[in-house]
C-alpha cells in the first residue's frame, strides 16, 4: 500500500487533492483501490489540517489515519519542521511548497506559490503539489489525474488546474534531468 | 454501471436517488449533513422529483415522513446521534404505525461530554424501538442498503421503518470507488411503493388509533412478526439484487473465514474492514481465526451466530456501545442466542471505538492473542475491566 499524508491550512485545498489522487489512482484498472479522507472535525480557515491518501492493489479495510506515508506533502511550509521526517517510511520523501532551498535527500521542494500566482492567480497550492507528486510517484498517471480533474472538479476549475497539474509535473521533469 | 469516487455520506444519496422517494424531510446535523445536501441539489436540479421539505427539528423530520407514509408515498430521512434521540418519540410511532419509511442515521456519540465523531450508542440505545437495523461496512453496501432498504421494509409481509447506519466520519466522509448503478437497473429491482396502509377516499381506514389493553398486545405481536418476517425477506431481496447487480450479499451476517475457526470475533459496521484484514494476517501464520460481521442487528442474526461459531473454541464481540451498568448489548444479545443454542463457550466484550476513537490492527491482534486464554472477560480496549 502507498500512503500519502496531505498537510496544509484550511482553505488551501488539502483534502481536494487528496480526494483527487484516490479518484486518480483508482481510473488505473478494477484492481486499483483507494481511501481518501480529511482529519475529521470542525473546520477552521487558516488552521492546520492534515488529509489522507491510501492507495492499493486490494480493498483497503484500515480507515485509521496514516502514522507512516510514503510520501508527506506540504502545501505550506510553516507546516514543516525536523518532526516531518518521524512521519515517514523508512524510505519515505517529502515534498514541500517553499521558497528556500532545503538540503535533504528526503525532501524534493518546489515554489508552488509562485506557479499558483502565475497559472492559477491565486495562492492555492493544491493541484500544483498533484502534479508534482504525479512526477516522482510511480503510482499514478499525469493522464489520470487530468482524468480525475475533468470527472471531480467544477468546469470552471477544471482548464485552470490541468494547466497546473501539467506545469508542476514539468517543473519537477526539469528539476530531475539537471 | 458507472465507476465513481464517493464518501459514504454521498454513496448513500446516490441510492436514495435511485429509490426515488417521493418525500424527504430532514434536518441538518454533523456528521450526516452531506447526504441531505446532496439530495437537496438533487431536488434542486431536477435529476430527483422529489418534495424536499426542510423541517426544525429532528422530531419534526421523521413525523413529516409518517405523514408522507400514511399518504402512499415513499418517504425519506436521515440524521445522527442527538437528532436521532430527539427523534425518538417518533420512532415508536413509525413502527407502530407501520410505516415503511427509511432513514439513514450517521453513528455518532451521545453527548455529554460533547463529541461530533463515531461510535454506535446513537442506534443501538434505539434498538428496542421496532425498526430494522442495518450496518454498512462501506460506501458500496451504503448504497446498496439504500436501494434494498425500501424493498425490504415495503414487503406486505414486512410493513417496517428501516434505518441503515453508517460510521460517522470514517465511513461517512471517506472517499472511496464505488458502482454506481443506472436507474434502469434501478427501476427494475425496485417496484414501486403499494401499500394499503394508508388514507385513501376510495377505501377509506382508521390509521394512527389506539388500542387499549384488551388487543395493544395483538398488535405488538404482530409488529414482532413483522420484524421476524424481514429476515426471509432480506434473503429474497438480495437474491434478486445479486441477479441485477451482480453484487451478493449474505443476509443477516457476512461470515468470513469461520467454517473452521478456533477463534472468531464478532462486531458490526466499517471496523470489520480492519478484522478482516487482521484475519488474512494471522491466517498466514497459520492462525485459525475468523470475522463474523454482524449486517442486520434488528431482526437479530440468533440463528446464524449459532451455527457461525459452533465449532469454535472462543468468540468475542468487538462493539462501539455500553450499557452502562451491565456491558455491550450487542454482547447481551450475542450471548443470548449462544445460550438458546445450548452453546457454553467462553465469549467476551471488547469495548472500544467510544467518541471516534481509532480502534488500531495491533488492538484487534491483541484481541484475538486473548481469546486463546478461552476465559471471558468485559474489557474496555486500552482502560480494562470494570470492578465488580
Amino acid at each position: 500500500m502507498t500512503e500519502i499524508l496531505w498537510h496544509g491550512r484550511g482553505g488551501q485545498g488539502a483534502f481536494t487533492a487528496a480526494r483527487l489522487l484516490g479518484a486518480a489512482f483508482a481510473l488505473k484498472d478494477n484492481e486499483s483501490y483507494a481511501l481518501a479522507f480529511p482529519s475529521f472535525g470542525p473546520e477552521r480557515r487558516g488552521a492546520p489540517i492534515r488529509a489522507f491518501t491510501k492507495l492499493d492493489e486490494k480493498p483497503i479495510g484500515d480507515r485509521s489515519e496514516i502514522e507512516k506515508a510514503d510520501f508527506s506533502i506540504f502545501l505550506d511550509d510553516t507546516l514543516f519542521s525536523e518532526k516531518s521526517f518521524e512521519e515517514l517510511k523508512p524510505n519515505g520523501k517529502i515534498l514541500l511548497n517553499t521558497k528556500q532551498s532545503v538540503l535533504s535527500e528526503r525532501v524534493i521542494s518546489i515554489d508552488a506559490d509562485e506557479l499558483a500566482i502565475e497559472i492559477l492567480k491565486l495562492p492555492i497550492t493544491n493541484t500544483i503539489m498533484l502534479g508534482a507528486f504525479a512526477a516522482v510517484s510511480t503510482d499514478v498517471s499525469l493522464e489520470n489525474i487530468e482524468k480525475a480533474i475533468y470527472q471531480n472538479m467544477s468546469e470552471k476549475l477544471q482548464r485552470k488546474n490541468i494547466l497546473a497539474v501539467r506545469a508542476a509535473a514539468e517543473v519537477i521533469r526539469r528539476e530531475n534531468d539537471r | 454501471m458507472a465507476q465513481k469516487f464517493l464518501s459514504g455520506n454521498e454513496a448513500f444519496a446516490e441510492g436514495i436517488r435511485l429509490a426515488r422517494p417521493q418525500v424527504i424531510s430532514a434536518y441538518p446535523i454533523t456528521p450526516q449533513t452531506i447526504v441531505v445536501e446532496r439530495l437537496s441539489e438533487m431536488v434542486e436540479e431536477g435529476s430527483l422529483k422529489a418534495e424536499f421539505i426542510h423541517v426544525e427539528s429532528e422530531h419534526s423530520a421523521l413525523s413529516c415522513a409518517m405523514g408522507a407514509s400514511s399518504v402512499g408515498a415513499r418517504a425519506f430521512t436521515a440524521t445522527s446521534s442527538q437528532g436521532l434521540l430527539y427523534m425518538a418519540e417518533c420512532l415508536t410511532y413509525a413502527s407502530g404505525g407501520r410505516f415503511p419509511i427509511v432513514m439513514m442515521n450517521a453513528n455518532r456519540s451521545t453527548a455529554l461530554p460533547w463529541n461530533i465523531y463515531g461510535d454506535q450508542r446513537d442506534s443501538i440505545s434505539l434498538l428496542d424501538s421496532g425498526w430494522i437495523q442495518a450496518y454498512a461496512v462501506d460506501a458500496q453496501e451504503a448504497l446498496d442498503l439504500a436501494l434494498m432498504s425500501y424493498h425490504i421494509a415495503e414487503n406486505s409481509l414486512v410493513s417496517t421503518p428501516y434505518m441503515a447506519n453508517l460510521d460517522g466520519f470514517v465511513l461517512t466522509h471517506t472517499y472511496e470507488v464505488v458502482d454506481v448503478p443506472t436507474q434502469e437497473q434501478a427501476d427494475a429491482f425496485l417496484p414501486k411503493f403499494k401499500t394499503e396502509n394508508k388514507l385513501d377516499l376510495d377505501n377509506p381506514r382508521n390509521l394512527g388509533f389506539s388500542a387499549g389493553p384488551a388487543h395493544n398486545i395483538a398488535f405488538k405481536y404482530k409488529e414482532h412478526i413483522g420484524l421476524l418476517n424481514a429476515k426471509q425477506v432480506i434473503h429474497q431481496v438480495e437474491q434478486k439484487f445479486a441477479e441485477i447487480f451482480g453484487r451478493k450479499y449474505t443476509g443477516l451476517t457476512e461470515n468470513y473465514q469461520t467454517e473452521d475457526a478456533d477463534y472468531i470475533l464478532i462486531t458490526l459496521g466499517s471496523i470489520a474492514g480492519i478484522v478482516k484484514e487482521t484475519v488474512d494476517k494471522l491466517r498466514e501464520n497459520g492462525e485459525k481465526v475468523g470475522l463474523l460481521r454482524i449486517r442486520y442487528l434488528r431482526p437479530f442474526p440468533n440463528e446464524e451466530i449459532a451455527l457461525a461459531v459452533k465449532n469454535a473454541r472462543a468468540i468475542a464481540v468487538l462493539e462501539k456501545d455500553i450499557s452502562f451498568g451491565n456491558e455491550g448489548t450487542v454482547y447481551t444479545n450475542v450471548n443470548s442466542s449462544l445460550q438458546k443454542s445450548g452453546n457454553t463457550l467462553p465469549c467476551s466484550n471488547y469495548i472500544g471505538g467510544l467518541g471516534g476513537k481509532n480502534i488500531s490492527a495491533v488492538e484487534i491482534e491483541n484481541i484475538f492473542d486473548e481469546l486463546k486464554k478461552e476465559e471471558v472477560k468485559i474489557e474496555f480496549i486500552g482502560i480494562g475491566g470494570g470492578e465488580e
